[in-house]
């Protein structure tokens, strides 16, 4: 392959764009303490600092904890809000579904900022429930997004055909919809669990004192002895992420073969 | 022929808002008939179709099914079953699959209904098909499936939305006589959507034109190609010819016509589906319905009449002439059958034409 300026500028783009996250496990394994080259020798002991410390366990329970919940509420959210804008028409649906999807550019410190107040006014805690409803919020458009490609790739005779053959508008659902769209369901769930699992932000402002993981990792950059632990950390999440991702994509490019579709586009 | 009506449409309106697509259509449909709803797109056909089925409701108007109001019936419990236009096949389960989703419900044993499935397999020629996975199929395999799986129900009416518009013109031919073979064997009413006229007057017993909405006219195949009661219904089933023509005298069941280009005929009355009011008007002939007479050959009664031949289209079997009469504004077009020993005329030829005045058709 001949390398023309384009595919230097390709090269060096994703030089910059991947460098400093493949600087992430080159210092979670070196056992120098101090973050610079040259590196030192291949050590294990950062991750198994990881091990015995329970705040950063408490953190990662609830994380997940947070990130389940948001990954099964945007996802039903979504589930009903794509069928209805691929199915029915009604008056001010571009508007409905552009102000649902609104969260998508939302600035999050303005949404963080925003529940923060409505919490304090209305004289309620933060807590993780709170972090759920505000990533609910901004997972939401994302899974509208991917079901609304299962929805409308899925032939709408084919629920017709399930009724006309004796099946009541539920059992048509079960029976059909929900197999056809279920790549698209996974992809979402995986998607929307990512998201919330990364989130800063909005965690940081509403968590209080039950830190969620990139919170948690944010308050040990205080202290520089514990650094090379923050490496360590930020390497399984970017593994975990990575890998979450790649299920996602293949349901969904399964989901398509199934149906015996054209591939359109997704997220990777 | 009388049959039992197992279909009774009476005065069916349906609005989309503003939008009057259906406009009062009335009509029975017997059982056992091969029935097609003929028009063109937007024409209301498949509105009319889905309002049998039951995925539309109608805004005014009755449908009886079996003698039943259908007035708040869902399409599930209809008498009905569909062909889809897509087919509608659902592609995460196997043709066996596919083909038995209807006995779901029928309380049927597994055996019975493993059976079933494979009787109606066989019917439509997929006997060896049943476990392969439903989007493993060809076009014309697809549309089998769809329709053995309607079947499989014992509907009283099977509904067929344009079920060979996605299939090539070969495929589309072995479809019709297939399907004309299945509703004999099965003897249940097939009613088809179809914009396809040639569709239309292969298969049916009877077919309604539609336009707008409206019935134009309900007829057999027949009736609907020689007797069109409408310059739009004749120009829409098959090619004809419309000429100038001046109604000079009428009496005894007779009407005598002036025709610019082929001069003064006697038609019968039963050739002026709209009445012969007088005055102007258009006589319609068929292509097949003109004959150039070759060297020698004369016509009988002395109709005859002149003209240049101002375009060749050679088919194998028929060439068609477009024949420009002696002080006409616009050529007719004539199709002849190619014959052994008979030439093909060449462009601007001379031509004679004979015609049959029993083939023609007055609207006024």
């Amino acid at each position: 392959m001949r390398l023309g300026p384009l595919g230097v500028f390709a090269g060096l783009y994703l030089m910059v764009l991947y460098a400093p996250i493949v600087l992430l496990p080159m210092f979670a394994f070196n056992s120098g303490t101090i973050i610079a080259f040259p590196l030192q020798g291949f050590t294990l002991n950062w991750f198994a600092a990881l091990l015995d410390t329970p705040a950063l366990h408490e953190a990662t329970l609830n994380s997940l904890i947070i990130a389940v919940s948001t990954a099964i509420f945007a996802t039903i959210l979504g589930l009903f809000a794509a069928r209805a804008a691929t199915r029915y028409s009604f008056p001010g649906k571009a508007g409905i579904v552009g102000f649902i999807m609104l969260p998508l550019v939302l600035p999050e410190v303005i949404v963080a900022i925003a529940l923060l107040i409505v919490l304090m006014q209305l004289g309620l805690n933060s807590g993780t429930w709170s972090i759920i409803a505000g990533h609910t919020l901004i997972c939401t458009p994302f899974a509208i997004a991917i079901l609304q490609g299962s929805f409308s790739n899925m032939d709408r005779s084919l629920e017709e055909a399930a009724v006309d053959l004796g099946e009541t508008p539920w059992s048509t659902f079960r029976l059909i919809t929900l197999p056809l769209v279920t790549p698209g369901i996974i992809a979402s769930l995986l998607i929307c669990f990512t998201i919330s699992l990364d989130e800063f932000i909005i965690a940081f402002f509403l968590s209080g004192n039950e830190p969620t993981l990139p919170v948690y990792l944010w308050g040990q950059l205080r202290f520089p002895a514990r650094l090379p632990v923050v490496m360590a950390l930020g390497t399984i999440l970017v593994a975990l992420s990575v890998v979450l991702l790649i299920i996602a994509e293949t349901f969904r490019r399964r989901g398509l073969k199934r149906a015996g579709l054209k591939d359109t586009g997704g997220f990777l | 022929m009388s049959r039992t009506p197992i279909v009774t449409l009476t005065g069916v309106h349906k609005y989309y808002g503003d939008y009057h697509a259906l406009r009062g259509i009335t009509a029975e449909i017997g059982q056992g008939e091969f029935f097609s709803l003929l028009g063109p797109s937007g024409c209301g056909k498949t509105t009319l179709l889905r309002a049998i089925a039951g995925f539309e409701d109608i805004s005014e108007g009755q449908v009886l099914l079996d003698g039943k109001d259908m007035e708040g019936v869902p399409p599930n419990r209809r008498p009905t079953n569909m062909v889809f236009q897509s087919y509608a096949i659902f592609p995460h389960m196997s043709v066996a699959e596919n083909v038995g989703f209807g006995l779901r419900r029928s309380g049927k044993s597994a055996e019975e209904k493993r059976r079933a499935v494979g009787e109606a397999l066989e019917m439509v020629g997929l006997a060896k098909f049943g476990s392969r996975a439903a989007h493993a199929l060809s076009g014309g395999q697809r549309q089998r499936v769809a329709l053995a799986r309607a079947l499989i129900l014992k509907p009283k009416v099977l509904l067929l939305d344009e079920p060979l518009s996605a299939l090539d013109k070969k495929m589309r031919e072995v479809m019709q006589v297939e399907l004309i073979r299945l509703q004999r064997e099965v003897g249940i009413t097939f009613i088809l959507v179809t914009h396809d006229q040639e569709e239309a007057l292969v298969m049916s017993d009877r077919i309604a034109v539609m336009f707008e909405g409206e019935i134009a006219q309900l007829d057999d195949p027949e009736t609907l190609y020689r007797r069109p009661k409408s310059r739009r219904v004749a120009e829409f089933i098959g090619s004809m010819n419309f000429l100038p023509a001046t109604v000079v005298g009428e009496g005894n069941g007779r009407v005598s016509v002036e025709v610019l280009g082929l001069g003064r005929t006697e038609l019968d009355a039963a050739q002026c589906p709209s009445g012969a009011r007088g005055g102007a008007g258009e006589v319609g002939v068929r292509p097949e319905s003109l004959t150039i007479l070759y060297e020698g050959q004369t016509a009988e009664g002395g109709r005859e009449a002149d003209g240049t031949v101002k375009e060749v289209v050679y088919y194998g079997d028929m060439t068609y002439y477009d024949v420009l009469l002696d002080g006409t504004p616009a050529p007719v077009r004539v199709s002849m059958r190619n014959m052994p020993g008979r030439k093909v005329l060449d462009f601007g030829a001379r031509a004679r034409l004979a015609w049959d005045p029993r083939s023609m058709v007055l609207f006024c």
